[in-house]
């Protein structure tokens, strides 16, 4: 949970403020986590407090997975896609996911119950397949788990 | 009497239910009125068996796994606080099988302790490196390092020594130490486990490094996949800092070394040192190009030393024990111990720390016990994303940095992916082509753009258009990310890609398809 807090430009100089001294990356994970996403207004914020072009944030911004463009919903399913998962049946799960909740990876539900995001590797690699949800690690998956966790987001 | 229960804090125990077992154990004990200490660790790395649930007894710590928490009333019934028999007893933690056969130096710790506590780890060792390392002359520990053999756990496998020597070397003021925590391969999980298991271990082992090369600022570059690492890495942190172990007044205010730890933002070509440098300055992960090497200029220009957290981790353990006693450990120019990891399609999964030479058929088929499935397994990636796959006609290879390249592969940073005869190495050499697109930083085109035809290039074989003309583009773009990359994502592609298509082609519909396996 926790991912749906709206923007506040407020807390966001607060964050920026405690986070400044560790750099850009700090600041941006700091508000990523805080709001769900880089809200738009997060990058001219990070530029001036950092003494960088907005280009430059962005920049950076763009180049992590981290980083999202627009809020996630209520929770976020983030299945590993990687080898080691892929080699206990990852692709298929994977492939359950977008089928049971209609969205491919990247993308929400539209009751905004759940965003499903592909990562790779959890380092969870020897109870494969694995997942976190909403930041719980989740490991030795099989379809009925998938189905669970998608049940209990959309309570 | 106060009866101990240990019970795993990993991540990849938490995974498993490791939290819902504690949690019955001390509703079960208070029910029963017994007093208990819940004791949470880091994992044995036994994973098949986690949640492992450790019992003290006056013979030592019985185990129990894996353990649900609906087996827990049961345990309690029979007693397993004497260490009685159980179905899931799996007898003397340190008599099972799987860890008796292991060499844990880098791990001896992890499972033992709880991570945490700076007492637990000053009574099973900790600190004796630093201590020892005090005595010496910053050269004199750069000499020790270089003596025991050490080399790059990362994946590099360059030897440390000749590293901190580097930098030891390098004139400037500000120099830094930097952990390479953004353990990205898929099939690794050693430094999660040892940030998890043993903070202050790789706190010390920066401390070492610190103090031969002259550095008062360390970073820890973890990745944000491990929120579980992040949080016990920063916790051990303030510990060290509040017990004068790190910060302004280390060892009776003779020097000043603090850490602080960066998470990373979901970008595996951060693993790749110049990139992790970049991101620390808080820029896109960009390769740099080397010379120069970050021993001369790293961070923020600085003469830096990267390593890797189990390259730390054994640096202390060298300063601890000595050089020679490491060095006596190994094969060929490998020396001392790996702590070599087996995932994906397994029956026994898990860590396994022992000295290089073992071959990939031991580490498989018997320390492994083969495929989880009951299928035999077909194909091993080793080393990561960019670890050539090996078929079972090398299975004979020894675990040895040079035997692995002269077989066209690289051990990397320890990491060992069992698949079963199912599996379709057209489709894994196409995910290895398809995981380089999305990760390429975009500073090379071989890589940027040559890993997006490589998925086309594959296609095309896959559906048998023109397939022998495709396959020799394939090969040429292959050497040309092979040659023209900077760093190693462009540069290693072509491993699994050219190994699956070598040692599989019948996946690739280039030869009769043959009985597989």
């Amino acid at each position: 949970m926790a991912h749906k807090t709206n923007w506040n430009e407020e807390v966001a100089k607060t964050i920026v403020a405690a986070q400044h001294d560790r750099g850009l990356l700090a600041v941006l994970a700091a508000l990523n986590e805080a709001f769900g996403h880089l809200h738009k207004d997060a990058i001219g914020l990070a530029a001036k407090a950092l003494n960088l072009s907005r280009a430059e944030v962005h920049g950076v911004a763009s180049f992590y997975h981290d980083f999202r463009e627009q809020p996630p919903g209520r929770h976020v399913l983030r299945l590993c896609g990687a080898e080691a998962c892929q080699s206990m049946g990852g692709d298929e799960l994977a492939v359950q996911a977008t089928r049971e909740l209609g969205i491919g990876f990247g993308e929400t539900t539209p009751d905004e119950a759940i965003t499903l995001e592909r990562v790779y590797c959890l380092g969870l690699c020897a109870c494969a397949p694995a997942a976190l949800f909403d930041g719980e690690p989740h490991a030795r998956l099989d379809q009925n788990a998938i189905s669970s966790l998608i049940a209990e987001a959309r309570k | 009497m106060k009866r101990r229960i240990f019970v795993p804090r990993d991540a990849g125990a938490i995974a498993v239910g490791a939290d819902r077992a504690a949690a019955a154990i001390a509703e079960a004990a208070k029910r029963a009125t017994i007093e208990i200490e819940v004791v949470r660790t880091g994992s044995r790395g036994l994973y098949w068996l986690e949640p492992l649930v450790e019992v003290q007894t006056p013979n030592g710590r019985v185990a129990y796994g894996p353990i649900k928490p609906e087996d827990v009333p049961g345990l309690f019934a029979c007693g397993f606080l004497d260490g009685a028999r159980h179905a899931r007893a799996q007898g003397n933690t340190d008599s099972i099988p799987s860890l008796r056969r292991q060499t844990r130096l880098t791990f001896a710790r992890c499972g033992v302790t709880n991570p945490l506590s700076l007492d637990d780890y000053c009574a099973y060792g900790g600190y004796k490196g630093l201590t020892r390392a005090l005595t010496l002359a910053p050269q004199k520990i750069v000499d020790e390092v270089a003596r025991s053999g050490l080399r790059g756990r990362g994946g590099a496998g360059f030897p440390t020594g000749i590293k901190w020597r580097t930098t030891a070397e390098a004139k400037g003021e500000n120099k830094y130490i930097v952990c390479n925590a953004d353990e990205g391969d898929s099939g690794t999980f050693a430094d999660r486990m040892l940030m998890e298991g043993d903070p202050f271990l790789l706190i010390e082992g920066m401390t070492i490094a610190a103090l031969a090369v002259g550095a008062s600022k360390g970073v820890i570059y973890c990745r944000s996949e491990y929120p579980h690492a992040i949080a016990t890495m920063r916790a051990a942190i303030t510990t060290a800092r509040e017990a004068n172990l790190l910060g302004a007044r280390v060892a009776d205010a003779t020097f000043a070394f603090d850490i602080d730890l960066i998470a990373g933002a979901g970008s595996y070509v951060c693993g790749e040192e110049t990139a992790l440098l970049e991101s620390v300055e808080g820029k896109r992960g960009q390769v740099r190009a080397k010379p120069p090497l970050p021993a001369h200029a790293g961070l923020f220009g600085k003469p830096t030393v990267v390593n890797n957290v189990l390259t730390f981790a054994a640096a202390a353990w060298i300063m601890a024990e000595g050089a020679d006693e490491y060095n006596a450990l190994g094969y060929g120019r490998s020396r001392g111990t790996m702590p070599i990891q087996l995932a994906g399609n397994l029956k026994h999964p898990g860590l396994f720390e022992t000295p290089f030479g073992i071959t990939l058929g031991e580490l498989i088929d018997d320390v492994g016990g083969g495929a989880a499935s009951g299928r035999p397994v077909r194909a091993v990636q080793a080393g990561g994303p960019l670890g050539g796959y090996f078929p079972r006609s090398l299975f004979d290879t020894p675990y040895d940095y040079e035997a692995f390249t002269k077989r066209d592969g690289l051990i990397g940073h320890g990491g060992l992916v069992a698949f079963d005869n199912t599996v379709d190495m057209a489709k894994q050499a196409r995910f290895a082509m398809e995981f380089c697109a999305l990760e390429s930083c975009g500073k090379c085109t071989p890589c940027r753009i040559g890993s997006v035809r490589g998925v086309e290039v594959i296609d095309r074989i896959v559906k048998g258009e023109n397939r022998e003309a495709n396959v020799t583009l394939l090969k040429d773009l292959c050497e040309t990310l092979k040659w023209g990359s900077l760093c190693a994502l462009g540069g290693f592609t072509p491993y699994p890609v050219m190994s699956a298509l070598t040692h599989f082609p019948q996946d690739f519909g280039l030869a009769p398809e043959l009985a597989k396996v």
